[in-house]
Order: structure tokens, then C-alpha cells, then sequence
């Protein structure tokens, strides 16, 4: 049996509540989840990837495939700073999929596929999309941020895959070329008719006639849509009834693009219980659609921090200019991305304290640093250290401060020294955290961001955030 | 180490600094001459040619290395150095040149400290981002790692810092080459925009530009130059972990102030330095550091600072007078002269040549810089033979 053995999924903290793009301020409307200036489809994977690990040994990965439409690199793959971040096996499959709103259930039937044909054992899919419309156009009212992830195996899944039905299709609805930053779209009658609803039920048809399986076999369907009366309507003409549907968010995520299916299947599987048929629909350039079904396992996985966890942890932005900074869509006096870039050999020598937040331990007297020494602080040893990795331990704030002078896009920053267990400290900025939260021994974890962008490039290193339950355990 | 190594083996005989601030007009060769040619007059040389015999020179971010001073005072065929020790860097020039002469080698030796910030185009530290996680934030942002902590277990206030920039302040009214001469009240610097918590604007030292200079010889030969010598009783550098990733900091005080003033008072043979001390120039990057500083030289004892600088202890006619010419905050700090400007403040306190700033009787004075992350302090004691 080969399916899905874990899963996790992020959403930003930081919400755009969809008045303020009118220039109205009404609190408790819809909203959409936004990536905060230092995040992004690589760092928001990286959050859901180790939801999905976590109560995992991370050596199971063999292979990890990101789906994507926004990975920051055009030529460089996103797959190994992930597996990097992640602190994976040297020797795991990388590969980025993209092009296409359905990139991430494309990386998850790579997984699948991998598995089947047992090049990998453990596959871990992240589907991560940080789409970006043009300001106050109808497209920016309706996309959002946010990644899901997938642990694939042939053992212990809690939702194995029966089958899986594709449809390839061209036309041009939605799209954005080589070098513009936005999406765009047809107009939406042509798009909604001829795109989205007659493809993505094409391929549930498909499915159905390939299986033998009718719309009331499933007990939840997690299906891609655009908008809200898109998703209601490809329902309707597949024959599933409206209680079936997993609830598709709209006013509380946004379209999280590639992510955005997988995310729902993602929320799907924190309600289902062991036994459930679940359908699987993703849409894109075609669609392709697939039938689950949750096994006993299902009620052993441990908690985690998913879909629902994420959507009761929110921060609206009260300003539309704040959010038009983060998003570069404002020129600013002095623009780091000008700047000479980060050495690409000191990113070379820097990776496992960079990206892996790799510490060490001295093996003579125990004593812990952050970055790596070679002589001992404490008893003087030389170059007798094992490697130790820090970022999945707890911390807390031993002394802090908000720094107004340096430049970020939402002054001040908060920086400060956390204490990790274990007795290493390390000198961080602090993300996610109100500065009337800010207090000596503050309980924190961290989280892999954007630290910077000197150089046009994104600079990725560990923040310290408040710990927030359920919280992480060390392993 | 042998503290009685080089104690009063070397005399100040000549001092000068330029007048700090943003000297727009001015070049580093201008104030570099200005500072050297004001101390060879104060020790009475009008031949440096022939009795300057090496250059020890200070700079954190110099232009052009050794050939600034060398070309800007044309001193060649002999030794130039320079020094870098991040805001230590004049004290460790001093340092050198008093080496130099204690241990018999030259006669007469000219230290020059000098650093021209202004000619970068940014107000306050350029923030260089060379590294991924090299700067989570600014010098500001360093310094005041220990304030949260500090406040917490002494009960400490933003109002107590406060007090020491309102001091600092007066004082630089009365140092005429100071950078800025403006009274401002405890109101102003509460109410003065933040620059990084809890340090408001005149929490922060004025950056300047800036050079200073000193004339050291053998104490033998110091008659020859002028009666009044000031003799150089202790120098001293110490080096401490990076507090930011110290395993064993504590947040309350800085570990290099410590180490230093340990080694300086060993070779000064000052065993209780709130008495044995008249005047003090300390480094008041920023408000707190001078309020930390005050117990890491044990002036006061651990947490009682807040109440010393109610009481005006360190204020210019108090028990202990600290930054009788405004000290970093409105003298200036041009990073790599701050050092050698202390010394100069010191002297002319000695040599009772300190105008309306002067405190009465002064005969040991100590300097005190910290800089970095901060991880590196200098020290010097000086003293009337």
C-alpha cells in the first residue's frame, strides 16, 4: 500500500483583511493569508515540511519534490535548500515542479510515482505558493500564501492512494511570463466555462469511470477553485454534494495557488476519520484528480500544527502601505537588493549554520556553541566537536532589544540573544512577535526566513519566534 | 605579566586634537596636521623631523593605511604603524607607543588617532551587510543587549540613563573643540525618538570626525620638553568573548571593561579606584554603557550605579567626575581618536589646563574605551610625576 504517511501544512500569521486594498478599514471581514517580508514559498515549505516530520526520524526521507509557481530561483533549485534547511540526508532526491498551478499534486504523484517504483522509501512533497497579483486589481482579492506538505511511503500511510485520473489541457486562462511579477488572468466567464470547472470535471469523470467510483462514495473532496462560486459549481456538475466538499476557505486563506488543493487535502485529513474516501482534485494547464482512502493509522499520528492550527493564529495588517512594502511593490530611498551580493563561498562554508542552523557540541567537557568553533570556550579542547542541530530545540529570550535604526520593512526590528537548551546562544532576530511581548526568558522556537536580500538574492537564516502550543519537541 | 614593567617610564609631554564634528570641510590630512602640529607645540617641538622617531597611528576605517599620516606630515624614513581595535583602536595605538619608548628603543614617539565617518554619506554607522547573519542589527542594537536584563534585576530606568546624557551634555558646553555644546533636559532624551530600546537619540554618542595626537618620550628626557609632564602609570587591552553567543555572559555588565581594569589596576597598584582616582574620561557609546561601566571599573558597586548618578557622583563637581569634556556623546567619536582624545582631556585635567571644566587637584586620571560587539576594552592611567 503506498500513500501518504504524515502531513503539514503552513499558513502565514499575517492577514490582509480584503477592505483595506479598498481603502476602507472594517474589522472582521474577509481576509486573506500574506506571506510577511521574510517569507516566501521556500520558507513557508520549509514551516510545513517540518510539521510533517515532526515525531519523525528526518533520515526516512529519500526524496523531496517541491511544487511550486513562485520559487525564487528561475535557474536553482529550491528542493536543495529545503532538504538543506531541513537537515536531510546528503544523499536525498531533489527536484522542483513547476509551471503550473498544479505543481504540488504534480510533486506528490512524483512521490507516488518514486515510491511505487522504489527508488525512494520515504518522499517528502512540499507544495508552497506565494503568488503575487497586481495592487487592488480582482486577482490580488483572491490569492493567498501558504504550503503543505506530504510525507509519501509504502508503510504505515494514513491515506493510501487507489487511484489517480490526468487530463492534459491547453489554454491560456491563467498565467504569468518570464520576468513580470504578476498573475493574470482571461477574462473570467471564458476562464470559468472553458478553464477550471469543464477541465477539473473532466478529470473527476475520468476518475470515477476508471475506478467504478460515483460522487457519493467520497466523504470529503478537497478540490482546487479559484473563487468561491467556481468551487460551488465544479461541485455541482461532478455531483458532489455540497456536505462533501472540504470547506474551501475562501475569505480566510485565499487561493493559495499550487498549494491550494493540497492544503485542503491537508485540512481534510485533520477532520477524517480511519475508513474515509477522500477526493483529491488539482487544477492547471489540466487537472488530475484522485481517490483516497484514510486507514487506522490515521488516529496514531501525533499532533501537529496544520491547517486549522495555523488559521486561529492571526495578526491583520492595518496598514495596505505596510503590506505594498513587504511585497517590494514600493521604491524605497535605499533598496538592499542593490547591494553587493553574500559571497557565494561564504555561503559555501556557512551552509550547515546558515540554512541546516547547525551547532556543535564539544565532546570533551559537553559545552554547546553556535556557530561551530574549533577551540573550546570552556575547557580549551581543539577540534574535538560533534555537529548538533538546533533548530528543532527549544529556547528562550535572554536579553533583547528593538532596533528602529535598522532598515526592515516593519520597524523596529527585534533582535536578541536566545538561550537554546542544550547551552548554546545564538544572536537572532525575532519575527512574529509584538514588542509589548517582548521579556527576559520568553519561551521561543525558530523558524527559517528570509533574512535579508542583499544582492537581489534571497538570503535565507534562522529567527526565533514565541513558542506557541503545540509546542516543538526536540528530537 | 609584570605590572611594574613600564609604569612611569614614559611621559606625556605634548597633546593636541582637532576640533570634532562633521568637519565637511575638512580632510583627514587637515585634522590629522591640525592634531599633530598643536601637540608638537605643546611640547615645544619645532624640529619634528628630527625628534619624532616613529609614528604609532589609530584608525578604524582609514582611507589609505599608514601613508595618511606619513604623507599628511611627510614623517618618512622611519617606522608608521596603525592600529585597529574597534573603539580601542587609539587607546592600543597609545598602547604601542608607549612600548615603544618604555622599553628604551626611542627617545620621542608621536601617536595619532583619526577616523573621518562623515566622508560615507550615512547618519550614524553604514550598515554593511557582508555576511548572512553578520548584523541582526546596529552598534545600537549591541549595546543595549544588557538593558533589558539590567533593568529587570536592579530596577534601573530609561530616566537613569537619561541623567548621564544631561551630564555628558553640560560638560561638552565647556570643552570648546567638543562637537556639540547644548544643555538638554531629561524631558528631551525621554521624548527623543527611539533609535534601538532603550536608547533614544541622545542616548547616542555624536558620530564625528575627528583627530587627536600625543607626544610621548622617556621620562628622563620629559624635563627637557616642559616642567609639567604627565607620566603614563598604566596601559592595558583585554579581549572577551562575543557576548552575543557567550556561553556564560550574564547581560548585567561587560566582561572586557572587567578583564581590563583588572590588569590596569595590578600595574597602577590601585587597590580601591573610587578613591584612588580624580578624573575619569569612560566610553559612552551609549548611555547604558557608561552606567555599566561605572561598576565594571568598580567606581560603585554592582547595580548601586542608578543611584550614583542621582546623586551626581560622576558629575563634573562630584566626588569622581567621568567625561569632564562630554565625553563620546557630545565631544564627538570619531572612532579611532576617541582614545587619544581622552588622554588629551586627561592632560590637560593634570596640568590644570581644563578651563571651566576643570576638577580641583586632579593627579591620577584613567581612560576607558569598549568597543565591538563589545568585546575588546583599552585602558590607560595617567598620572602627575
Amino acid at each position: 500500500m503506498i500513500g501518504i504517511t504524515s502531513y503539514g501544512a503552513y499558513v502565514p500569521a499575517t492577514r490582509l483583511p480584503l477592505a483595506l486594498i479598498g481603502g476602507s478599514r472594517s474589522e472582521g471581514g474577509p481576509e486573506k493569508a500574506v506571506a510577511s517580508y521574510d517569507e516566501d514559498a521556500i520558507t513557508m515549505g520549509v514551516a510545513a515540511a517540518t510539521e510533517c516530520l515532526r515525531g519523525f526520524d528526518r533520515a526516512v526521507v529519500d526524496a523531496v519534490f517541491v511544487g511550486s509557481t513562485t520559487l525564487p530561483y528561475q535557474e536553482k533549485l529550491a528542493a536543495s535548500i529545503v532538504a538543506k534547511a531541513l537537515d536531510l540526508r546528503r544523499d536525498v532526491a531533489t527536484a522542483d515542479y513547476g509551471g503550473s498551478l498544479r505543481a504540488g499534486a504534480s510533486a506528490l504523484r512524483g512521490a507516488l510515482d518514486a515510491v511505487a517504483a522504489g527508488t525512494a522509501r520515504g518522499a517528502l512533497v512540499v507544495a508552497s505558493d506565494c503568488r503575487l497579483a497586481a495592487p487592488r486589481s480582482a486577482l490580488e482579492r483572491s490569492v493567498g500564501d501558504g504550503a503543505a506538505a506530504f510525507l509519501v511511503g509504502d508503510a504505515h500511510c494514513i491515506l493510501a492512494c487507489e487511484a489517480l485520473h490526468a487530463v492534459a489541457d491547453e489554454i491560456l486562462d491563467v498565467w504569468r511570463a518570464a520576468g513580470d511579477p504578476f498573475v493574470h488572468t482571461w477574462e473570467e466567464r471564458f476562464v470559468v466555462e472553458h478553464g477550471h470547472r469543464s477541465v477539473l470535471v473532466e478529470a473527476m469523470r475520468g476518475l470515477f469511470q476508471k475506478t467504478g467510483l460515483g460522487p457519493d462514495d467520497f466523504a470529503r473532496a478537497a478540490l482546487y477553485a479559484p473563487d468561491l462560486a467556481s468551487h460551488q459549481a465544479a461541485a455541482r456538475a461532478a455531483g458532489l454534494a455540497t456536505e462533501r466538499l472540504q470547506s474551501p476557505l475562501f475569505g480566510r486563506l485565499g487561493n493559495t495557488g499550487a498549494a491550494f488543493a493540497p492544503m485542503l487535502l491537508v485540512a481534510a485529513l485533520e477532520e477524517a476519520r480511519p475508513g474515509e474516501r477522500l477526493l483529491f482534485a488539482s487544477y492547471g494547464d489540466g487537472a488530475e484528480a484522485s481517490a483516497w482512502r484514510t486507514t487506522a493509522e490515521i488516529e496514531k499520528l501525533g499532533p501537529r500544527r496544520a491547517i486549522h492550527w495555523h488559521l486561529d493564529r492571526r495578526r491583520a495588517i492595518r496598514d495596505y502601505a505596510a503590506y505594498l512594502r513587504a511585497r517590494h511593490l514600493e521604491a524605497a530611498e535605499h533598496d538592499v537588493r542593490q547591494g553587493p551580493a553574500i559571497s557565494a563561498t561564504v555561503h559555501f562554508r556557512e551552509r550547515d549554520h546558515d540554512l541546516s542552523f547547525h551547532g556543535v557540541r564539544c565532546r570533551r567537557c559537553g559545552a554547546e556553541y553556535f556557530p561551530s568553533q574549533r577551540v573550546c570556550y570552556n575547557c580549551h579542547a581543539r577540534d574535538d566537536f560533534e555537529s548538533i542541530r538546533l533548530s528543532d530545540r527549544p529556547g528562550w529570550l535572554l536579553s533583547w532589544t528593538l532596533d528602529h535604526f535598522f532598515p526592515t520593512p516593519e520597524p523596529p526590528l527585534a533582535a536578541g540573544v536566545v538561550q537554546i537548551e542544550g547551552g548554546a546562544r545564538a544572536y537572532l532576530q525575532l519575527t512574529g512577535v509584538g514588542s509589548e511581548e517582548l521579556r527576559c526568558d520568553l519561551p521561543l522556537e525558530f523558524v527559517f526566513r528570509r533574512i535579508h536580500e542583499v544582492g537581489g538574492k534571497p538570503n535565507y537564516f534562522w529567527k526565533a519566534t514565541p513558542s506557541r502550543n503545540p509546542r516543538p519537541e526536540p528530537q | 605579566m609584570n605590572p611594574d614593567a613600564i609604569r612611569d617610564k614614559t611621559a606625556i609631554v605634548g597633546v593636541g586634537c582637532c576640533k570634532f564634528g562633521e568637519n565637511w570641510t575638512q580632510s583627514p590630512e587637515d585634522m590629522i596636521v591640525e592634531a599633530a602640529y598643536e601637540a608638537y607645540a605643546d611640547a615645544g617641538i619645532d624640529d619634528p623631523q628630527r625628534r619624532i622617531e616613529a609614528v604609532f597611528c589609530g584608525a578604524a576605517y582609514p582611507s589609505r593605511g599608514t601613508a595618511e599620516v606619513a604623507e599628511s606630515l611627510k614623517l618618512f624614513d622611519r617606522p608608521v604603524s596603525l592600529v585597529q581595535n574597534y573603539c580601542a583602536t587609539g587607546t592600543d595605538a597609545f598602547r604601542y607607543g608607549v612600548f615603544s619608548v618604555a622599553c628604551g628603543l626611542y627617545d620621542t614617539v608621536l601617536v595619532v588617532g583619526f577616523d573621518k565617518p562623515k566622508d560615507r554619506g550615512v547618519s550614524g554607522p553604514s550598515i554593511m551587510m557582508s555576511g548572512v547573519r553578520d548584523l541582526p542589527a546596529t552598534p545600537a542594537g549591541w549595546f543595549a543587549l544588557c538593558a533589558a536584563r539590567y533593568f529587570e534585576k536592579y530596577g534601573a530606568t530609561r530616566e537613569d540613563l537619561a541623567r548621564i546624557a544631561v551630564k555628558n551634555h553640560h560638560n561638552g558646553t565647556l570643552a570648546p573643540k567638543s562637537m556639540l555644546k547644548r544643555e538638554i533636559t531629561i524631558d528631551d532624551v525621554l521624548k527623543a525618538r527611539i533609535i534601538s530600546w532603550p536608547f533614544g537619540l541622545y542616548d547616542c554618542a555624536a558620530q564625528s570626525d575627528g583627530a587627536a595626537a600625543v607626544v610621548l618620550t622617556r621620562r628622563e628626557l620629559a624635563k627637557t620638553f616642559r616642567d609639567d609632564f604627565v607620566l603614563v602609570r598604566a596601559v592595558a587591552i583585554a579581549l572577551a568573548p562575543n557576548p552575543q553567543s557567550d556561553p556564560s555572559f550574564d547581560f548585567l555588565g561587560w566582561k572586557p571593561t572587567i578583564y581590563a581594569a583588572r590588569q590596569a589596576y595590578a600595574m597602577a597598584g590601585i587597590a580601591n579606584p573610587r578613591k584612588e582616582i580624580d578624573v575619569a574620561q569612560v566610553h559612552d557609546c551609549f548611555t547604558l554603557t557608561e552606567l555599566l561601566t561605572y561598576e565594571d571599573l568598580g567606581l560603585c558597586d554592582k547595580g548601586a550605579a542608578k543611584e550614583h548618578v542621582a546623586a551626581g557622583t560622576f558629575a563634573l563637581k562630584g566626588e569622581l567626575p567621568i567625561n569632564t569634556d562630554g565625553g563620546l556623546k557630545s565631544f564627538g567619536h570619531p572612532t579611532g581618536a576617541t582614545g587619544v582624545r581622552m588622554i588629551y582631556e586627561n592632560v590637560l585635567q593634570l596640568q590644570g589646563r581644563a578651563g571651566p571644566r576643570q576638577v580641583d587637584n586632579a593627579a591620577v586620571a584613567l581612560s576607558h574605551n569598549i568597543g565591538g560587539a563589545p568585546q575588546t576594552c583599552g585602558m590607560t592611567i595617567l598620572a602627575r610625576p
